[in-house]
């Protein structure tokens, strides 16, 4: 828990790294947008290495980012769609499991609808590294490594500095204000912990029913004023409503949320001009964010996405690399 | 039924104290007490040196999974678990499949007992199914000799259907048990509400759900004037209320569970189902409030909460895993503990795990229906049906999850160290488990 | 002396202990020019010549002969910096993490490109650059130049131009700077 470098390890939560370990992904995902921006975007760092990608839950856009990065990285990629394997016929978690691990890979990406899979799956795999990409209402490490990668580099950019080698200064101090369904988000708790670790003050504000009782575990506080909140943050992170797990339940209506909160024209006036807009995606327009708002040039959302691909890299490549002594030459 | 033992050299624990003497059985009943007794002819004798000699366990909350769950226990394999675990009755909880809610079922599951180590005695189901709305038909089944009615697993959710069964049951003279848990409040719910689970994104069960299934009980039982037993309550607001509603002189009596005295949320971080059950392991404080209160003789009984669970249906995500743990082999130990171990009140101990349960599940000597058993939870005397134990508080041991006699393995318990070793358990005069091992 | 602690600083278990100074800032300059000379006497001049330096050992000496290069024909061929980490073949054996920027400029096809490193070993880093040179372009040629051949080869590569020729132990450690080349040992703290 808590390592300084996520070098041979899993990645589950957030917490499982230090701010070292932090700053060392946004580090390495700073040579891969390098990679990216190559006419052979490939490097042959994990050849030979297989990496299986294992969404039990569908999301073609994280899916997507994951394997492209493996494969950017040459490694091979095991792809299980549930919709046509052997989950759908009855197969337990732990079965699965164990005949992919038998298949011969080195790390498993996992997508769960059941919050701690992934912390299971790390307790049943014998050698494979984990990655959590998305688990429940639990936790999604690398969407909000990606928001603090992108809204790290949009900081640069708007003081004129360099985001490589920066580390967490830039984010350190930034107020940053997360608005909506906290409760059952996992992409709030990771990036409510993450930007917590960076040194950012991190404010949440939403329905009394969609807040986790104590946010103060996440290293965050509760505000209640939106308007007052918008315009002191330097980071507006929106979430998408989650409906599919019942956050719909929780407010009398969607429309009754966006009209609390919402972020439309008006309330966009608000945020400073030089402050970033984030949105893990895909962005549900007219309920927590306008269409217009939607197109605010202070809206990173498009970058995020293109950051998703060197920031799993990074992941991929740290997790499955192996401490050992260096030797000169 | 015609074993000759002796009981020599223990400390028998009764009623009112302890002293150093010999016992023995003959025909099925205890036949001499006295100090120094010369050993008869023929007779087992039972080394009780260092160990105390009481009334043999009495179980009011096993889940013995037969009929319909025989892959995670049977009626034969939770009587062995509780043999040696020192029970000489278990009351079998109602939700098999079909539940226990009809004169044939009850009989099957009464005849499996009385083909098992032990008196097993079926609790009915308040209402058909278990599903919280039509009675199920306790007339008849207290003409089978049961008393115990419950939907033990789920709450009755409605109180108007409470209210009914408690006036029935009155009538009757049953007793109602309830599993305190709102699902209003806590569905969907899988460990306790706390900053924990909002940290493991895991939906809780919060305590309101249990005190205010708990409070509008206590008011039933006191608009109606029905006997009351709450199950495996788990917060010190519970225990407060039922604390308060006895003062009242309400007719209510409680049990907790040992793993609700022993084991806080924080085992659930790992994600580890072993640790899932409901109501759910609690914080800290009310761990403590409930070591406490077995102190103070707040709560009733003891009672396991033993529930077996095939490995498939615990090796899935933490959310989609059956809640439940086992209990038999592991209670007494636990509970030995956390009446302080060395200064544990022996009197106290056989008051929480034989005597109160047996009084509550009408097993004693002074209940009439018994269903044809013998009687347990008594007072050791000349004449009474012997139902005896005999522990050693000092001896440890480790819990090795292989080596249960239960078919199931999921006990959380796998390699804690636990103090208070069960040496014999004698069920109705017949020696079943000989210094830990099985008899036959 | 920047580069030089760092790569130190990668060491948390051990320190570098020098046994033996073997070039002096003026050897290295010396050096510096005569390789200069030679690529411009190997290649016709300095068209289509691009030096890239490998991170980080290298980049100091690239830059250094760059301006050598400017100094003799008046032109600045195009700097490029490596790094290649992502293309070693002991990933696993060793920490690989990207310790620095890789900018190549432009597409390399056609160009004869110069890799500049301070020290040549078994030739591993060297390998791993020929592969990451090629995802940049269709090169003329590629050409080595070392501060340090150290001896050791694992691999069957061959420097075009050398700073200077030095005979080692296996676990002895060479470090190569513009203030002078040294040799050592790490030793545990």
């Amino acid at each position: 828990m808590n390592a300084d470098s996520l070098v041979g390890r899993n990645l589950l939560s957030i917490n499982d790294l230090s701010a070292t370990g932090l700053a060392e992904v946004l580090e390495v995902a700073e040579s891969f947008v390098e990679v990216s921006g190559r006419s052979v975007k490939k490097i042959p760092a994990l050849k030979g290495k297989v990496v299986a990608s294992l969404f039990f839950e569908e999301s073609t856009r994280t899916r997507l980012s994951f394997e492209t990065a493996a494969k950017r990285l040459s490694a091979d990629v095991l792809s299980l769609a549930v919709a046509s394997s052997s989950v759908k016929k009855g197969e337990s978690l732990k079965d699965t499991i164990e005949t992919i691990e038998s298949l011969g890979i080195d790390a498993v990406v996992l997508r769960h609808r059941s919050s701690g899979a992934p912390h299971q799956v790390a307790g049943w795999v014998k050698g494979a590294r984990v990655i959590n990409a998305g688990d429940g209402t639990h936790e999604h490490p690398s969407q909000a490594l990606i928001d603090l990668f992108t809204v790290r580099r949009a900081l640069a950019e708007r003081q004129g500095v360099e985001s490589r080698d920066s580390g967490l200064s830039l984010l350190k101090g930034a107020k940053v204000l997360i608005i909506g369904d906290i409760n059952h988000s996992r992409v709030a708790r990771s990036e409510m912990l993450a930007y917590a670790k960076a040194g950012a003050q991190v404010r949440v504000i939403g329905p009394g029913t969609l807040l986790p009782s104590d946010v103060g575990i996440f290293g965050a506080q509760r505000a209640d004023d939106l308007e007052k909140e918008l315009a002191n943050a330097d980071v507006v992170s929106l979430l998408r409503m989650q409906e599919e797990r019942g956050s719909g339940d929780f407010v009398p209506s969607l429309h009754e949320f966006s009209a609390l909160y919402g972020i439309d024209e008006r309330r966009a006036a608000l945020i400073r001009p030089d402050a970033v807009i984030t949105h893990p995606g895909p962005m549900v327009r007219g309920v927590e964010v306008s269409s217009a708002v939607a197109d605010d040039p202070r809206m990173l959302v498009r970058q995020q996405v293109a950051n998703g691909v060197p920031i799993r890299m990074a992941i991929l490549f740290l997790a499955l690399s192996t401490p050992g002594e260096s030797l000169h030459g | 039924m015609a074993e000759l033992i002796m009981i020599q050299g223990g400390t028998a624990v009764f009623d009112s104290g302890t002293r150093q003497v010999d016992l023995i059985i003959r025909d099925g009943v205890i036949a001499e007490i006295g100090e120094r007794l010369s050993v008869p002819a023929g007779a087992e004798v039972l080394n009780a040196e260092q160990a105390w000699v009481g009334p043999g366990f009495v179980d009011l909350h096993a889940h013995l999974r037969e009929p319909g769950g025989e892959a995670a226990e049977t009626v034969a394999s939770g009587a062995a678990a509780g043999v040696k675990g020192g029970y000489s009755a278990l009351v079998a909880m109602p939700n098999t499949v079909p539940a226990i809610d009809s004169v044939p079922v009850a009989a099957h599951v009464l005849d499996l007992g009385r083909r098992s180590m032990l008196d097993v005695v079926p609790a009915g189901a308040i209402t058909i199914d278990r599903a919280g709305e039509r009675s199920a038909p306790m007339g008849e089944l207290a003409a089978l000799g049961l008393t115990f009615f419950t939907d033990d697993g789920m709450g009755v959710q409605r109180a108007g259907v409470m209210r009914r069964a408690m006036l029935y049951a009155k009538g009757l003279r049953l007793t109602l048990a309830q599993h305190c848990e709102d699902e209003s409040l806590a569905g969907g719910g899988c460990m306790n509400a706390s900053a924990l689970s909002s940290r493991l994104g895991l939906a809780g069960r919060p305590a309101i759900a249990e005190e205010a299934m708990v409070a509008r009980d206590l008011l039933l039982a006191e608009h109606t004037g029905a006997s009351l037993h709450l199950l495996h309550l788990s917060t010190a607001r519970s225990l407060e209320m039922v604390k308060a509603a006895k003062a009242r002189g309400i007719a209510v009596t409680a049990e907790v569970a040992p793993h609700h005295f022993t084991l806080t949320e924080a085992c659930c971080e790992g994600y580890d189902p072993l640790f899932k059950v409901h109501p759910p392991l609690r914080g800290a404080s009310d761990v403590q409030a409930l070591a406490q209160g077995l102190r103070m003789r707040e709560i009733d009984a003891v009672a396991t909460d033993h529930a077996p669970h095939a490995p498939e249906t615990k090796d899935r995500p933490f959310d989609e895993a059956t809640p439940g743990m086992l209990g038999l082999e592991t209670a007494f130990g636990l509970t030995l503990e956390a009446l302080g171990g060395d200064d544990a009140d022996p009197v106290l101990l056989f008051e929480l795990l034989s005597r109160n349960p047996a009084r509550i599940a009408k097993l004693t000597a002074g209940d009439e229906r018994r269903h044809g058993l013998s009687a347990h939870g008594g007072d050791l005397s000349v004449g009474s049906d012997a139902n005896l134990v005999v522990v050693d508080p000092s001896t440890s041991w480790v819990v090795d999850r292989n080596q249960l006699a239960s078919l199931a393995r999921n006990t959380p318990y796998d390699g804690r160290t636990i103090r208070g070793r069960i040496r014999h358990t004698v069920v109705a005069g017949s020696l079943v488990l000989n210094d830990g091992e099985f008899t036959r | 002396m920047a580069n030089r602690e760092r790569r130190h600083t990668r060491h948390p278990g051990a320190a570098f202990v020098v046994h033996a100074d073997v070039m002096s800032a003026d050897d290295v300059a010396r050096a510096l020019t005569r390789m200069a000379h030679e690529i411009v006497e190997r290649n016709h001049g300095i068209d289509d010549v691009v030096i890239v330096g490998l991170q980080t050992g290298g980049l100091e000496l690239a830059e250094a002969l760059v301006a050598r290069l400017e100094q003799i024909t008046g032109v600045a061929p195009p700097l490029g910096a490596l790094d290649v980490a992502f293309y070693r073949d002991d990933l696993g054996l060793r920490p690989v993490l990207p310790e620095a920027v890789t900018s190549i400029p432009g597409d390399l096809t056609g160009k004869r490109v110069v890799i500049v490193d301070d020290v040549l070993f078994t030739g591993r880093t060297i390998r791993a650059a020929l592969n990451a040179l090629g995802d940049f372009g269709r090169a003329a040629s590629i050409q080595l130049c070392v501060g340090v051949d150290r001896g050791h080869r694992e691999l069957p590569i061959r420097p075009d131009y050398v700073g200077k020729n030095l005979p080692t132990a296996r676990d002895e450690m060479v470090d190569v700077s513009l203030e002078g080349v040294q040799l050592g040992r790490m030793v545990p703290r």
